[in-house]
């Protein structure tokens, strides 16, 4: 747990300091389900209207609703939302498996939603994959003949395929297993062939839907700590969809947070909590362990007069608990800086108010 | 809580089943129904009394209406014109022409002798070897073992050529079936639209009473092995269409997306997940298919075609219980062999994937070394005549009749003061007075009845539906012969309920129970229902009673299992929530369990009732008279022709107009 939690902040902002073309970028998706859908995100009026209106006026369903993001190369990317939110809508039409009804979906240059079935098929061979909540595994092969699965679609040798279908069995830590059937596993251990299944066409991107919701919760972490890891060793752009807020903060560079198929905050773990856009939001975060989540750069404050500015400098980017130790050790405010620009100070008060503060809520 | 307050579920079971439809869906239109049903009863007894024997409609056996002689005339003239009339010379004649071939072909190769040859071309050393081969290579040993005992039995018993006979037709019912159901099948679990096309065809196809399919087909392709077959084929291919449907349509969502989100094309995704994985449920389907094959084929008797169901039809018309036993347990001992060789092999997905690897690598060559040995066999029993012909003189079977007899005598001796009682109370208490009821009342009051009974039970649909079939029944000119009919129809459904209630109650409560008699349950599925009748007749003589039990006897099976799944579906939570609020074993089944089952009771009536009405023309060999006697007196006697498919079409219109209510109660019920 520790080891994982260290590793947030470290990660975070690099993919957006390196960011140079995003890898996926959507605008203005809508997803309605219904008669006449297509009409529904060219009229103003309609567009406007709330779900429960939507219905009662056209009888569609607005699954997805002018939602816009983009996902840097290797960056985690993370769809929040409680069940209904259209989060799964969602990742499923950025692959099409459900078809937008209208809206761009761009990756790496290439409109999505222009490919013809061919094309379509060529990029979830090569450039996708996905993991799915209830892992969709074929009972009737063992393990490593639903790892190579991807791969004997797309015509690969069943010599050649074999081979890296057990490279990949190895990685996800499934050795030993790869003549066992689905139906031997545990729902964790299925989870990882699933995982593998999605590792072994070297895809660019790597969807998520809800993986773990299925999961005991110690399997759960372990299996988080494993796309940690793998998101070290194989530097997959993800996105991932889930309704837990900790593994959104957890895993995600940014998190994109869904209700009713609307984006309601798009932004970094410390930005939810530190600056929530609505009540939704902050209801939401209402429970995070601050002093987890927050940095140094947003509980810190001007340095004001008589405040001794002599005191040891931290980066704005370190996690307040982190931080915790060496502020309450100094006897002096410390100071925050970056590129050697003194941004605030942060004193015992700051502090404290967070990490005392935690258990109460914001 | 909630289960408690569901009151006063009924407080009195036997007049609920007589209108069991009646299932509705809150207290306060339960009780308006059941009255309106009381009332309408009620005015049916004054009319009755009032105006006995008047317009009943009725016709004496050797009577034919313009309708019947119509048909003959029909008869006739497609007989006259079946060599020159385009339609049959290059349609009919071409379906017939190739069903026969490959109907005589297997037959040549099993049965019959073919050729110079005074023995078929395999004989029976070489068949019993294949059936214990195959079924060990589809199934296990433990199966393939019990189908060379099965198979040899039936060389013991004196039955080898009929046996074959009845296997030959089967087999290429079954061959011809599975051509096009399987991928029917496939394309209705693909398409939905395709599915709400055939849906209604496999409805119709399975509601329709087995022995009305012959009638027209004999029409149009002649008596004998091709029209047995296709009739075997229309009624066998319905439950793998629909099974091959389901199990398409039941592989996991996720993994067809998984599929498709590796970019799997419709080929593919069809030919690495979706067959794969239905394949054990088509397996099922394959066996149902099997044996609907094999109980039609009997049936098929009563249109000439050869076999078991020939020597079981001839015993019953001259009363030969011995017989007809012996030949009924070779039926049996088929339907056993078939049913237990590809159960296994549906079985076999599973456990070959969990077999230790040794199994594996050793079942190829024993494989091998299994079907070398099959062929030898083969080759010997075609080559000598030891092998070809079953040797003996099929003296067990003459054991088996003999015993038969002398247990039939003796039942007839000793118990027949007891089964003659049970006989005459149930005739003279409830058959003979509800039959009058029907009979001598005036079509046009039992039509109402039957009209304002299906608006009040199932609503306005079923109203017209049953209004429609009355009509028409009316119009078929067997209308007295209708009602005599369904008087014995809805006492058997009666029956069939009470026992289901009693025994699916019992089922759904305890799981020891349901183990214990489930599986005799499935068995008496699987079997013919010609071989009902023969312990009835033994026991209750050529009766329309004995007419009665058998239907029972066929009947009861599903409506316990529909009834035990029903019970068992009950929340449990819901039943614990009755039993903490302190009701007895009595209550939180009258309150609780049967309330909470309704849909379960209406759809064990609903198919209680089909069965019941699929076995009147079988009754219709032992004595129960009316359209049962019509269809079987249309196929043996030409003059009656017409009125035997009359008689069939007014079987179909009674199951339609009850199938159409009790669907539409039960819909209600489950609303």
């Amino acid at each position: 747990m520790t080891t994982t939690q260290t590793e947030v902040p470290q990660r975070r902002g690099g993919p957006q300091d390196s960011a140079g073309t995003p890898v996926i970028s959507v605008r203005r998706l809508w997803k309605v389900f219904g008669p006449k859908a297509e009409k529904v995100p060219e009229s103003e009026e309609l567009c406007g209207l709330s779900r429960r209106e939507l219905m009662d006026r056209t009888g569609c369903t607005a699954a997805v609703r002018d939602v816009g993001f983009d996902v840097a190369p290797g960056e985690v990317f993370v769809v929040m939302g409680l069940s209904g939110s259209g989060k799964s809508t969602l990742v499923r039409c950025l692959t099409r498996l459900i078809e937008p009804t209208s809206g761009e979906v761009v990756f790496e240059g290439e409109d999505i939603r222009g490919a013809d079935a061919a094309r379509l098929r060529e990029l979830r061979r090569r450039k996708f994959s996905m993991v799915f909540q209830h892992f969709g595994l074929l009972p009737h092969r063992r393990v490593v003949d639903n790892v190579a699965f991807g791969l004997e679609i797309r015509g690969m040798s069943r010599a050649e395929r074999t081979k890296r279908a057990l490279e990949v069995v190895d990685l996800v830590g499934l050795s030993g297993y790869e003549n066992s059937y689905p139906d031997q596993l545990s729902g964790g251990m299925q989870q990882r062939v699933g995982l593998a299944r999605a590792l072994a066409g070297e895809p660019d991107v790597l969807f998520f839907d809800e993986p773990f919701s299925a999961l005991d919760p110690l399997i759960r972490r372990d299996m988080q700590n494993e796309v940690i890891r793998l998101h070290h060793e194989v530097g997959k752009t993800m996105v991932f969809i889930t309704h837990d807020l900790s593994e959104a903060l957890k895993l995600g560079d940014r998190i994109l947070i869904m209700r009713d198929g609307r984006t309601v905050q798009c932004g970094t773990g410390d930005e939810l909590v530190g600056a929530p856009a609505d009540d939704y939001v902050r209801e939401f975060v209402k429970d995070v362990p601050r002093g987890e989540v927050l940095t140094l750069r947003w509980i810190m404050r001007p340095p004001a007069d008589g405040d001794e500015l002599d005191g040891p400098e931290l980066g704005p980017d370190v996690v307040v608990r982190e931080a915790t130790r060496t502020v309450l050790a100094a006897h002096k405010p410390v100071k925050v800086v970056e590129n050697g620009k003194l941004l605030g100070i942060v004193g015992d008060e700051e502090i404290l108010s967070v990490v005392a503060g935690q258990e109460g809520g914001a | 809580m909630m289960a408690v307050t569901i009151e006063k579920p009924d407080g009195k079971p036997g007049t609920a089943e007589k209108t069991v439809p009646a299932a509705p869906v809150e207290k306060t239109r339960r009780i308006s129904r059941a009255m309106v049903v009381g009332a309408v009863l009620v005015v049916w007894l004054v009319l009755f009394a009032v105006l006995r024997g008047k317009q009943t409609l009725s016709l004496a056996a050797a009577d034919l209406t313009g309708l019947h002689k119509w048909l003959n005339d029909l008869n006739d003239s497609i007989g006259a014109n079946r060599n020159s009339n385009p339609l049959f010379l290059y349609f009919f004649n071409e379906i017939r022409l190739v069903i026969d071939n490959l109907v005589t072909f297997i037959q040549h190769l099993i049965s019959q002798p073919s050729g110079a040859r005074p023995v078929p071309q395999i004989g029976w050393l070489g068949v019993v070897g294949l059936a214990g081969y195959v079924s060990w290579a589809v199934g296990n040993w433990r199966v393939a073992l019990l189908a060379v005992a099965g198979f040899t039995f039936f060389g013991l018993q004196g039955l080898w050529q009929e046996s074959m006979d009845t296997l030959a037709l089967t087999v290429s019912a079954v061959f011809v079936a599975l051509l096009f159901a399987i991928p029917l099948g496939v394309w209705a679990g693909l398409s939905d639209r395709f599915n709400r096309v055939v849906t209604p065809f496999l409805d119709f196809m399975q509601t329709m009473p087995t022995f009305v399919y012959l009638a027209p087909l004999t029409l149009i392709f002649l008596i004998g092995g091709a029209s047995a077959t296709i009739a075997t084929v229309i009624y066998a291919a319905p439950p793998t269409i629909r099974i091959t449907a389901h199990a398409i349509r039941n592989v996991s969502k996720t993994t067809v997306e998984a599929a498709d989100s590796l970019g799997a094309t419709r080929r593919q995704s069809l030919l690495k997940v979706l067959l794969p994985m239905s394949k054990r449920t088509v397996v099922m389907g394959v066996n149902q298919t099997i044996m609907a094959a094999l109980a039609m084929v009997t049936i098929a008797a009563l249109i000439n075609a050869p076999g078991l169901g020939a020597n079981v039809i001839q015993a019953l018309q001259s009363l030969d219980v011995g017989t007809a036993f012996n030949a009924g347990l070779a039926i049996v001992v088929m339907a056993i062999v078939l049913d237990r060789v590809t159960t296994a092999a549906s079985a076999r997905e599973e456990t070959s994937r969990n077999a230790k690897d040794r199994f594996a690598t050793w079942r190829r060559p024993l494989l091998g070394a299994g079907a070398v040995l099959t062929l030898v066999l083969i080759y010997l029993s075609h080559t000598y005549l030891w092998a070809a012909d079953f040797p003996g003189d099929g003296t067990v079977g003459t054991h088996i009749a003999s015993a038969a007899d002398t247990a039939t005598n003796w039942a007839q001796d000793h118990l027949s003061g007891l089964t003659n009682a049970i006989r005459d109370v149930l005739t003279n208490g409830l058959l003979n007075p509800f039959q009058t009821l029907l009979t001598d009342s005036p079509w046009w009051l039992v039509g109402a009845v039957l009209v304002v009974l299906g608006v009040v039970l199932g609503g306005w649909k079923a109203g017209v539906t049953a209004a429609v079939c009355v009509g028409l029944l009316v119009g078929t000119g067997l209308w007295s012969d209708a009602m005599t009919t369904l008087a014995s129809t809805l006492v058997a459904t009666v029956l069939v309920m009470v026992l289901g209630i009693v025994f699916g109650v019992w089922m759904g409560r305890s799981a020891i129970v349901d183990r214990i008699i489930r599986p005799s349950l499935d068995a008496a599925q699987v079997m013919p229902p010609f071989v009902y009748l023969v312990p009835f007749l033994a026991l209750f003589g050529a009766t329309r009673f004995t007419a009665i039990v058998a239907a029972v006897v066929y009947g009861a099976p599903v409506a316990m299992k529909i009834i035990a799944d029903g019970i068992r579906a009950v929340p449990e939570t819901t039943v614990e929530a009755a039993t903490s609020a302190g009701c007895n074993t009595w209550q939180i089944i009258t309150k609780v369990q049967l309330p909470m089952s309704r849909s379960a009771l209406t759809l064990a009536t609903n198919q209680g009732l089909i069965y019941v009405l699929s076995m009147v023309v079988v009754g219709g060999l032992v004595g129960a008279g009316a359209l049962g006697y019509d269809v079987v007196a249309g196929f043996s006697q030409g003059e009656l022709y017409g009125k035997g498919l009359a008689a069939g079409l007014a079987i179909v219109l009674l199951g339609v107009m009850f199938d159409r209510i009790t669907q539409a109660a039960a819909r209600r019920a489950s609303a």
